[in-house]
């Protein structure tokens, strides 16, 4: 991104083709001409050595995660929302109280709201099956074996800019996933994560 | 605490046994396999080592996409990786006609052929992508004799793992696995878009790996080296991209 902080649109795109959007930034090679006069250091060895490596955790721990969820009928259970949490009155009463940055009270700390459990189902079966599907597409040994896997996408430098968009929203759940665990109570939302227990009886805080 | 059974974490503990006992096995089977790329030292070794294995059984033999002519890049990418070096501006100015490729290690008839000698082997062409790692591509069309040709000229020696080429410029160099070396659309391409490659795309010789990313496709080819160990070649991680801190396989 930082090595050419041009976008584009289908299958090929580069510094003589026009852009999707450009990021306005200094790139960290002189062949971008960014407009900036300045070529940032080159940090993209090692940075995709660790992309790569960090893809494989994902990508194992996530497929155990699937296995276990589809298995223990945690999905059904705990992420499908249910017809009442879905009424428009529902929603809106939801979505409300998260405007108000209202903390949740104690009687919801054991189960997810219908919101939670659309962005989580959102997060689960699109984004992170998308991210993982768009980087494959944008790998020249990957579509030899598997051509549709970019030719669906509309291109290798669509897969590049969906792949982009995607890591951005999975950034935004994170960072927005940290500040309502906080808000939550952060011991009490931590140790229900860690053991699995919700506990309101154990709430000591 | 009832959820923490001592069941739950012997279970655990055991399937985490399993898990160690099991990857010994595989670095086994991966060693027997030619799965381990010569990187695969270091903190990001394992994914590294992932990355090759998986692709290596998933794609030994299938082709890069090619496109239509009407798909052609109208202005193909000249970056300039390699200054040409004195020798090569030397050669320019005699129009290559002095241009070598040495073929060397273990092959039965070590030669060096001239930019004539090889054109003069069937030429084939394809049209595809060349995508950089920076993340732009574009697509040409690559004339050239495919690497197998002339290995098989060369008689390459069933032990053989590697080819290593390098580039006229000695610290740009490069290697790839069988797999890749005689691959059908390996090519030593001495053309682009119908007529001569150049300068600034790698002519007048250039290999042309489609298969991974720009930077295996080594511009200014002067030498071919047939090996099973490339240890000896430089810091021994397989070419100059781990030295500079970048993937030897880039297939991804």
């Amino acid at each position: 991104m930082v090595s050419h902080p041009r976008f584009y649109w289908g299958e090929t795109g580069n510094i003589h083709t026009p852009t999707l959007f450009k990021l306005p930034i200094p790139a960290s090679r002189n062949l971008v001409p960014t407009g900036y006069g300045y070529v940032l250091p080159d940090q993209n060895g090692w940075s995709r050595y660790l992309h790569f490596q960090s893809a494989w955790v994902v990508v194992l721990t996530g497929l155990l995660y699937a296995i276990y969820g589809f298995v223990t009928g945690h999905f059904g259970r705990d992420l499908l929302p249910d017809r009442t949490g879905l009424s428009a009155r529902a929603l809106r009463i939801a979505i409300a109280k998260n405007l108000r940055l209202e903390r949740p009270s104690a009687a919801e700390a054991g189960s997810y709201n219908a919101l939670q459990r659309l962005t989580y189902l959102f997060v689960i079966f699109v984004l992170f099956p998308l991210v993982i599907w768009t980087g494959l597409a944008m790998s020249p040994a990957f579509v030899s074996a598997v051509p549709a896997a970019v030719t669906l996408l509309g291109g290798q430098q669509s897969a590049r800019t969906i792949h982009f968009f995607v890591s951005l929203f999975l950034l935004a759940f994170l960072l927005i996933h940290i500040v309502m665990v906080f808000r939550a109570g952060f011991r009490s939302r931590m140790r229900a994560m860690i053991t699995g227990n919700a506990g309101t009886t154990m709430e000591r805080t | 605490m009832s959820d923490l059974s001592r069941r739950k974490l012997i279970t655990t503990g055991l399937a985490a046994a399993a898990g160690v006992t099991g990857l010994g096995f595989a670095t086994r089977a991966a060693q027997k396999y030619g799965l381990i790329p010569p990187d695969h030292g270091g903190i990001y070794g394992l994914g590294e080592t992932l990355n090759y294995a998986s692709q290596r059984l998933l794609t030994r033999h299938s082709l890069a996409r090619e496109f239509a002519p009407a798909q052609i890049s109208k202005i193909p990418v000249a970056n300039e990786i390699a200054p040409p070096t004195e020798a090569f501006k030397r050669l320019q100015t005699g129009g290559f006609a002095d241009w070598r490729l040495a073929v060397s290690g273990m092959v039965e008839r070590p030669a060096s052929y001239s930019l004539a000698q090889l054109k003069s082997y069937p030429s084939r062409s394809q049209i595809t992508q060349i995508a950089c790692e920076e993340g732009w591509s574009y697509i040409a069309e690559w004339i050239g004799v495919p690497l197998s040709h002339v290995l098989e000229i060369a008689g390459i020696q069933p032990q053989a793992k590697y080819v290593v080429y390098s580039s006229i410029d000695p610290e740009w160099w490069d290697s790839i696995d069988m797999a890749d070396a005689l691959h059908p659309q390996t090519f030593l391409a001495y053309g682009m878009n119908g007529g001569e490659i150049p300068v600034g795309n790698g002519g007048p010789l250039r290999m042309r790996v489609p298969r991974q990313l720009g930077y295996k496709s080594v511009k200014f080819i002067t030498s071919l080296t047939v090996t099973d160990n490339l240890k000896a070649f430089g810091k021994g991680l397989g070419s100059a991209s781990p030295e500079g801190g970048y993937a030897w396989y880039a297939g991804i």
